[in-house]
């Protein structure tokens, strides 16, 4: 996947989990705790998603890294790189 | 072999299921009952359909709200809001001699009912509505705090203190005289400041779609199908045992059955620290009627009433504590154009498991002929007389509750000791549901969504 790839792949994922909230001016440098209501549970949500989609496993210790769409792409792009997009 | 047993299909079960079925895990439920709802469930009989449970679903905000409660369930379970159909209540109340709080599903309501009924106390009131709003349930630290004591140091007249009390043990309160200050917030917020709300074709629509859900997503539910035994080995567990004989083999147990009976049902013969089981149990009598109730000049949706200044929230030593109750008519919420076919009248009343588990046969239907009309000659004191409009009648008591849903004393709130963090002895053995902590509709879904996360997901 490219990184183009996998922002698209979050947001589908942020689409599932948050489906009332506005992504369309989602600024990709800050927090999403900033600018989406989600709470713990939602995170644990992002994580458990791509492992369903993607078998990733992300260690609870990495978590932090899905602060931003920024931090998590670039978290993601070593993992996913070799993934086929569907 | 699966990687989750679920005792019980109550909705705390369901949820939980149909978290981990979603992620993929085989997943089975078994369920002791011939039907699913556990103490949320529903019945026929002489060809009409009778709710058990629901009254009211708390925590009703409206439609678009990002926080509280039912948007975090419908979120985790990717239900649409649509699905549930809720309509929310015409308007309830709290009635005490002399005294008629009025509230619906928009607090300034209920705010400016206390501004006129107890001037002298909105500034208290305000007050503690704030703290109730800073409470934050994921932490626990002043969640064992005695509500009595914090709301003697808030509000100094004692009887708006009861009736805060009577509509909110009524709806959640497993302790007896008192709530823990955590309790109190939690019911507070989801009744008199998020709402309530009611599908108008009752609690099976909320089941039918729960397990839905879990089926599509291939999770197995197995009915009729009690747990005889929690098999452990070595301070771990590695299945169970049927009442049926058979064997089924899991990673992990999650039970909702309750913490003593889960823990009776653990072969290690351990001795595990004995729990009080919970004290306070119900009556209810249900009446079809042959108009709507509005008919005859009742709109309240759900009525709490207390005879005297004072609340008593104990386990009666009379069969029944007909002194307070519930009336609930599922007639009354705002269903838009539609209309429910018969009026219907529920009373829920305070009841001692005791004498009615000591009845036969022939005595137990007496006594509940018995109490059905002492129950409704009290009630009809704050609503109007609907007995000469009756078509038919039933009624529930603890016994009842104890046969279709295992709970010990027909606790309707689980023990008074919760256990917020799901663990047990054993490593792979978590409970969930009513003596977890949360409780109502609503709470148990809750809490079936949060021990499927904190225990059964992260491996
Ligand atoms: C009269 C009444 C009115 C209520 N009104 C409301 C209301 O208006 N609003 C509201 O929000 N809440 C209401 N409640 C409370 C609400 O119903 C409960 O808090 C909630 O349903 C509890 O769910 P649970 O999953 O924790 O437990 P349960 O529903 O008790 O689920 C436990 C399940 O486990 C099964 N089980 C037990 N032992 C075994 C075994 N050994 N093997 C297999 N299965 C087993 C039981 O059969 C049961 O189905 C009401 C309850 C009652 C009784």
């Amino acid at each position: 996947m490219t990184t183009a790839d996998i922002k698209a792949e979050i947001l589908d994922i942020l689409e599932v989990i948050a489906p009332d909230e506005d992504l369309t001016n989602l600024d990709d440098a800050v927090n999403f705790r900033d600018q989406l209501e989600l709470d713990s549970m939602d995170f644990l949500d992002i994580v458990m998603e791509l492992r369903k989609r993607h078998r990733i496993q992300i260690p609870e210790d990495d978590y932090i890294q899905l602060a931003s769409m920024n931090s998590t792409v670039a978290f993601l792009e070593p993992l996913m790189k070799d993934i086929q997009k569907v | 072999m699966y990687d989750t047993i679920i005792i019980g299909a109550g909705m705390s079960g369901l949820a939980a299921g149909i978290r981990l079925a979603y992620f993929d895990q085989r997943v089975c439920i078994l369920e002791k009952h011939i039907t699913i709802g556990g103490l949320n469930s529903f019945y026929r009989m002489r060809g009409r359909d009778y709710d058990v449970g629901l009254h009211a679903l708390t925590n009703i905000t409206p439609k678009g709200t990002k926080r509280g409660p039912l948007a975090r369930l419908l979120k985790q379970l990717r239900l649409s809001r649509e699905d549930l159909q809720i309509s929310p209540q015409l308007g309830s109340d709290i009635v005490f001699p002399g005294v008629r709080l009025h509230f619906n599903n928009d607090f300034e309501r209920f705010r400016s009912e206390i501004a006129r009924e107890f001037p002298k106390q909105i500034d208290n009131f305000d007050r503690l509505v704030t703290q109730i709003v800073e409470y934050d349930d994921l932490d626990e630290t002043h969640q064992a705090v005695s509500a009595r004591e914090r709301l003697g140091e808030l509000i100094s007249d004692p009887l708006l203190v009861e009736m805060f009390f009577c509509p909110l043990m009524f709806y959640g309160s497993a302790r007896e005289h008192d709530m823990d200050w955590g309790q109190f917030s939690i019911m507070f917020r989801s009744i008199f400041m998020e709402g309530l709300g009611r599908p108008y074709a009752g609690v099976r629509l909320i089941l039918k779609h729960l397990v839905r859900k879990f089926r599509g997503l291939g999770g197995e539910l197995k009915l009729r199908t009690g747990v005889d035994r929690i098999k452990v080995d070595n301070g771990h567990v590695t299945g169970v045992l049927l009442e049926n004989g058979e064997e089924l083999q899991a990673r992990r147990v999650l039970s909702s059955a309750g913490w003593p009976e889960t823990m009776r049902m653990c072969d290690d013969s351990q001795l595990v620290v004995s729990r009080a089981t919970g004290r306070l149990s119900f009556c209810e009598t249900i009446a079809a009627l042959d108009v709507q109730p509005q008919a005859l000049g009742h709109r309240s949706t759900i009525t709490f009433y207390n005879d005297s200044e004072q609340f008593h929230w104990t386990k009666p030593d009379k069969p029944c504590d007909i002194r307070s109750g519930v009336i609930c008519s599922p007639n009354n919420f705002d269903y838009g154009d539609e209309l429910l076919d018969e009026g219907t009248m529920r009373i829920t009343a305070l009841a001692n498991f005791d004498f009615w588990n000591g009845l036969d046969e022939r005595k137990y239907a007496l006594e509940k002929l018995r109490w059905y009309d002492h129950i409704t000659a009290s009630a009809v004191r704050f609503v109007p007389d609907y007995r000469h409009r009756v078509l038919d009648t039933d009624m529930f008591t603890p016994t009842t509750v104890v046969r279709f849903t295992g709970h010990d004393g027909g606790a309707i709130y689980g023990t008074p000791d919760k256990q917020f963090d799901g663990r047990t002895h054993l490593d792979n053995l978590f409970i969930c549901g009513t003596d977890q902590g949360f409780v109502g509709i609503i709470g148990s879904i809750v809490s079936g969504i949060g021990m499927a996360n904190m225990h059964c997901l992260r491996d």
